[in-house]
C-alpha cells in the first residue's frame, strides 16, 4: 500500500493499546504462574523467594510435578473432573439436539424469539441457576450428591450447546429430508444418516463450549455437590485460598490448561475436517 | 505529455505474476478501458492507479509526477466501484458531498456542486433519499455524482455495469458517454464485456495474463486484431486453418486443405510457407442460394448446420465440404420471418477477396 | 415437512427445565416463611431486609461502579481489537484476545491473583477486579466487531479513502457509525458479564472487596435465607433487561458466537 509509514502507524496505533493490555495482564501472568509450578512455596504461603538464602528452600524444583504424578490420587480427581465433563457435554447434547432441530425449521421470526427465550436464562447470575437447584433437590435429598453436581452443570451450560448446534442446523438444506423421504428413509435413518454427520461441527463447537469450562469448575461441585465429588477446579481453589501452596496450585492450573489445549485442538482439527459436509 | 503513465509496472502474489512489465499511456479526456477476462490482471492495474495496492516494480506517473508514497486520499484519482460503495448511513445528498468536504470546501460551495453534480446525472430530486431506497441505476449514477463532483483528474470505474439488466445497461453505456464527454474528465474503465467496451472507448487495452496484447481504438482492435486470443474475444470469429502460398503488396494467396485457394488481403509478417488462421468476422461471410450469382472471389459449397435467430439478424452456421465449420451474418430483412435458409439446406458462402486477416500462429 | 411431535415434546421439556428452577427463586423471594420449602403467605419482607443490608448495598456499589468502568474500558480496547483481527494479520493477537474468553475462568483468576500479589505487590481490590474483568469482556466486544466488520462491503472503507479521507477520518466517518450497533452490544454484554461474574472475581478481589455474586455466594454458603431469592430475582430483572436492549440494538451480534 502506498505510504507504508503512515500505514504501519495506523496500524500499531490501532492494535497496540489492546494488545499491550493482554500482554501485560493475560500473557505475562500466566509465563508468571508457568515459572511459579516449578517454585518452593513460601514459609507463610505464596511463593518463595527465587534468589537462594540461607535457612529457606529456594529457586526452582520439580516436585510439585513429581508429586502431582506420583499420588494416585491427583490422577483420580482429573479423570473424575474429565468423565462429569464428558457426562455433562453428553447430556448437553441429547437435550440440546431436539430443541435445536425445532428452532432451526421454525419460520424466521418465532425463529429469534426462540433463541431469546434460550439466553434470557443467561440473564441471571450464575449463582443463582446453582442455587435455584439447592433449593429443588434439598428437599428430595438429591443435595451434595454427584447427580446433583451434573444436573448443575448441565443447567448451567445447556445454551451454550444450543446455540452452535441450531446456528449449523439452521444452514442444511430441507429438501435434503424430503430426498431422504422419497427415497424411503424412515424418520430415524433420515436423522442418522442425513441431519446428523453435517451437524458434527456444530455438535463440536458445542461440547467444545460445555466441556472445557465444565473442566474448570469448583463452585459448583462446591455448592451442589459431597467432599466426594472435588474436582480439578476445587483442588486449584483450596491449593491457592486454602493451603496457600502457591506452586501446586500453579502446576494444577498448568494441568488443566494443558488438558484443554489439547481438547481445544482436537476440536479445532475435528471442526476444520468436518467442513466439506456441510 | 499523457496524463497517466504505467512504465513496467509489475505485480506478483507469491508465485502468480498478476501485472507483467505492463506500459501504457492514458491522454488526458479519454475514454480508456482495460478490456480482458477473468483472472488477467485488470482489476489490480485499476487498484494501483487508485493507491490500494502498489507495484512491485514500475512506476505510475500522474501529470508529470511519480504517485509513489501516495496514498488513496491524496491522489487526485477517484473510483467507482463494483459494489457503488454508497455509504448507506449518509443521504445521497451527504454522499456526493462527501469528496467536498474532505477537500475542506466551503459550505455555500458545497451545495451548489452537489446540485450540479445531481443534475448532471438526472437525480436532483434524490437528494434526501437514502441509498437502500434506491434502484440499481440509480446508485450507480449516484456513485458516478460522487466520483466526479469534485473533478478529479482521473476516474476509474471497475466492471460499473456488471449488476444492471441489458436495457439499463444500454441506456447506461448512452449516459455514461455523454457524461465523460460533457465533463471532459479522463475515464479509465474496466470490463469483462466486450461490447461494452467497444461501444464506449476512444481506446481499449485488450488484456491476458497480466500482459497487453493490444491497444487500439475498437474499430482497429475489431477490425485488425493483433494475434488470435485478440480476434477470438473481440466479437466473433471464424478461424479457418491456411497455410500462405504466396504473399505479396496486394494481398495473400492462402492454401486451406480441401478448400482450395483462398484469397486474403495482404498482411506485413506474412510468408510463403507459414501456417496460421484466417479470421473472418460472420457479418463478412455472406450467405446464400446454392445457385446464386455472385461476384466475391472466395466462394465456397456447404450446408446449413444450425442457426442462432437474434432478431435483427440470424447467425448461420455453415458445414463446408472439407468439415469445416463458417459463421455467416444475415440481417433479417422481412419482419416476422426466422430466417431465410433452413437446416440441411445446400447453400453458398462467400466473402469478399480482402475480407478476413491472417494469423500466423 | 410438519413438526413432529418428537421435536416439540422434548423442546417443550427443555424450556421447561431451563425456566422452572429461576421462576421457583423468583416466587420463594416473596414466600413468608424461613424455610424456603413450602409456601406460606406474600410478603416483601426480604426487599425490605435487602435494602436494608449495608453489606449487600456496598457490594452492589461496587458491581456496577465495576462494571460501568470494566464496559466501558474493554469496549473501547476490544473495539480496537476487533478492528485489528479483521483488518491486519497480527501474529498472536487473535491468541491473544480470545484466549481468555475460551479458557475456564479459574485459570484467569488465578493467574492474576499470583500475578498481582507476587510481580505487582498490590493489594487486591477494586482495581484488581476492574483488570481482570477489562481482560476476559475485551474478547467477548471483539468477537462481536469482528463479526459485523467481516458481513460489509470492505469497498466502503476503501471508497472513503478514494474519496479523500484519512484513516482516521475514515475510521470516524463511515466506519464507526457502521460499526456501532455492534460497539453498542459489546458494551452491553461486558456490562452484563463483568456484574454477574463470580469465578475471577473470586480470586482478584481479596478481603476488602465484595461484589454481588460474592455477596449472594456468602450467603449462601453462611446462612440460606430468602434473601438470596430476594437479590437473585432483582439481578435477574437487570440483567434481564439489558440483554433485551442488546438484542434490539444489535440481533445477529449475539446469535452468531461459535
Amino acid at each position: 500500500m502506498a505510504a507504508p509509514h503512515a500505514a504501519r502507524l495506523t496500524k500499531w496505533l490501532i492494535a497496540g493499546p489492546p494488545l499491550a493490555f493482554l500482554l501485560a495482564f493475560f500473557l505475562l501472568p500466566s509465563l508468571i504462574m508457568a515459572l511459579a509450578s516449578l517454585r518452593y512455596p513460601g514459609e507463610f504461603g505464596g511463593l518463595a523467594p527465587l534468589a537462594a538464602r540461607a535457612g529457606e528452600e529456594s529457586g526452582l524444583t520439580l516436585e510439585n510435578y513429581a508429586l502431582f504424578f506420583g499420588d494416585w490420587v491427583y490422577a483420580q480427581i482429573f479423570a473424575k473432573s474429565l468423565g462429569i465433563a464428558a457426562l455433562t457435554t453428553l447430556a448437553c447434547l441429547v437435550m440440546a439436539y431436539p430443541l435445536a432441530m425445532l428452532i432451526a425449521r421454525s419460520p424466521k421470526k418465532r425463529r429469534d424469539f426462540m433463541v431469546l427465550l434460550v439466553i434470557l436464562p443467561f440473564a441471571s447470575n450464575f449463582l443463582v441457576r446453582v442455587y435455584a437447584w439447592m433449593i429443588i433437590l434439598g428437599p428430595l435429598d438429591l443435595l451434595f450428591t454427584r447427580f446433583a453436581v451434573v444436573v448443575g452443570m448441565v443447567y448451567v451450560h445447556l445454551p451454550f450447546m444450543i446455540l452452535p448446534l441450531y446456528t449449523n442446523l439452521e444452514k442444511h438444506d430441507p429438501d435434503l429430508l424430503d430426498a431422504a423421504e422419497d427415497l424411503g428413509a424412515n424418520a430415524w435413518h433420515s436423522f442418522w444418516r442425513v441431519t446428523f454427520p453435517p451437524s458434527l461441527p456444530g455438535v463440536f463447537s458445542g461440547a467444545a463450549l460445555v466441556f472445557i469450562p465444565v473442566l474448570g469448575m469448583f463452585a459448583i461441585p462446591e455448592m451442589l455437590g459431597g467432599k466426594d465429588d472435588w474436582m480439578v477446579g476445587n483442588m486449584i481453589k483450596e491449593a491457592f485460598l486454602g493451603t496457600r501452596d502457591w506452586p501446586f496450585g500453579s502446576m494444577l492450573s498448568l494441568m488443566l490448561t494443558l488438558a484443554v489445549l489439547l481438547i481445544a485442538g482436537a476440536a479445532a482439527l475435528y471442526a476444520r475436517k468436518g467442513a466439506p459436509h456441510a | 505529455m499523457p496524463l497517466l503513465e504505467l512504465r513496467n509496472i509489475t505485480r506478483r502474489f507469491g508465485a502468480l505474476t498478476a501485472i507483467d512489465k505492463v506500459s501504457l499511456s492514458i491522454e488526458a479526456g479519454e475514454f480508456f478501458t482495460l478490456l480482458g477476462p477473468s483472472g488477467c490482471g485488470k482489476t489490480t492495474l485499476l487498484r494501483m492507479i487508485a493507491g490500494f495496492d502498489a507495484p512491485d516494480a514500475g512506476s505510475i506517473w500522474l501529470d508529470g509526477r511519480d504517485l509513489a508514497d501516495q496514498p488513496p486520499e491524496r491522489r487526485p484519482v477517484h473510483t467507482v466501484f463494483q459494489s457503488y460503495a454508497l455509504f448507506p448511513h449518509m443521504s445521497v445528498t451527504r454522499n456526493v458531498a462527501f469528496p467536498l468536504e474532505m477537500a475542506k470546501k466551503r459550505p455555500d460551495e458545497i451545495a451548489a456542486r452537489v446540485k450540479q453534480a445531481l443534475a448532471e446525472v438526472h437525480l436532483e430530486d434524490k437528494g434526501a433519499s437514502f441509498p437502500h431506497e434506491l434502484s440499481g441505476g440509480q446508485k450507480q449514477r449516484v456513485a458516478l455524482a460522487r466520483a466526479l463532483v469534485n473533478r478529479p483528474r482521473l476516474l476509474l470505474l471497475d466492471e460499473p455495469l456488471g449488476a444492471l439488466d441489458a436495457k439499463l445497461r444500454e441506456q447506461m453505456e448512452i449516459e455514461l458517454i455523454s457524461l465523460q464527454r460533457d465533463v471532459g474528465i479522463t475515464f479509465v474503465f474496466v470490463t469483462h464485456a466486450q461490447p461494452e467496451a467497444l461501444a464506449l472507448s476512444h481506446r481499449i487495452a485488450v488484456m491476458r495474463d497480466g500482459r497487453v496484447e493490444q491497444m487500439d481504438a475498437p474499430s482497429r482492435v475489431y477490425g485488425f486484431p493483433a494475434n488470435r486470443f485478440v480476434a477470438d474475444f473481440i466479437g466473433n470469429c471464424t478461424m479457418l486453418p491456411v497455410s500462405v502460398i504466396e504473399a505479396g503488396a496486394h494481398g495473400l494467396r492462402l492454401a486451406s486443405g480441401a478448400l482450395g485457394e483462398i484469397a486474403a488481403p495482404p498482411a506485413e509478417r506474412a510468408r510463403s510457407g507459414q501456417s496460421g488462421v484466417l479470421a473472418l468476422r460472420p457479418e463478412q461471410v455472406h450467405i446464400m442460394a446454392a445457385n446464386a450469382a455472385h461476384e466475391l472471389k472466395n466462394h465456397f459449397a456447404g450446408r446449413v448446420r444450425d442457426f442462432l435467430y437474434i432478431g435483427d439478424v440470424t447467425t448461420y452456421v455453415v458445414e463446408l465440404e472439407n468439415g469445416l465449420r463458417i459463421e455467416a451474418l444475415l440481417a433479417n430483412s422481412a419482419p416476422g420471418r426466422a430466417r431465410f435458409f433452413e437446416v440441411d439446406e445446400p447453400v453458398k458462402v462467400a466473402w469478399r477477396h480482402d475480407a478476413g486477416i491472417f494469423l500466423s500462429d | 415437512m410438519p413438526e413432529s411431535r418428537w421435536l416439540w415434546l422434548p423442546s417443550l421439556a427443555v424450556y421447561a427445565f431451563l425456566y422452572v428452577p429461576l421462576a421457583i427463586v423468583v416466587l420463594f423471594s416473596f414466600n413468608d416463611s424461613r424455610l424456603s420449602a413450602e409456601w406460606v403467605g406474600f410478603t416483601l419482607d426480604w426487599y425490605r431486609k435487602l435494602a436494608a443490608d449495608d453489606a449487600m448495598l456496598a457490594a452492589a456499589r461496587n458491581s456496577v461502579l465495576i462494571a460501568l468502568a470494566a464496559s466501558l474500558i474493554a469496549t473501547v480496547l476490544g473495539t480496537m481489537a476487533g478492528i485489528a483481527m479483521h483488518r491486519y494479520r497480527i501474529g498472536g493477537l487473535a491468541f491473544m484476545v480470545l484466549t481468555p474468553v475460551a479458557m475456564p475462568e479459574i485459570l484467569l483468576g488465578v493467574s492474576l491473583l499470583v500475578f498481582f500479589i507476587q510481580v505487582l505487590n498490590l493489594t487486591l481490590g477494586l482495581v484488581s477486579v476492574l483488570v481482570a474483568h477489562i481482560t476476559f469482556c475485551i474478547g467477548f466486544v471483539a468477537i462481536i466487531v469482528r463479526a459485523r466488520l467481516a458481513g460489509m462491503d470492505e469497498s466502503l472503507f476503501e471508497a472513503a479513502r478514494d474519496l479523500g479521507a484519512t484513516p482516521w477520518q475514515e475510521f470516524r466517518l463511515v466506519t464507526l457509525p457502521l460499526i456501532l450497533p455492534a460497539v453498542t452490544a459489546g458494551a452491553l454484554m461486558s456490562f452484563t458479564l463483568s456484574i454477574d461474574d463470580f469465578v475471577i472475581t473470586f480470586f482478584t478481589a481479596g478481603v476488602g472487596v465484595s461484589t454481588l455474586p460474592l455477596q449472594i455466594f456468602t450467603m449462601i454458603k453462611v446462612a440460606v435465607t430468602p434473601e438470596v431469592n430476594a437479590v437473585s430475582t432483582l439481578l435477574m430483572l437487570v440483567t434481564l433487561s439489558l440483554i433485551v436492549l442488546a438484542s434490539r440494538v444489535a440481533p445477529d451480534a449475539l446469535k452468531g458466537r461459535a
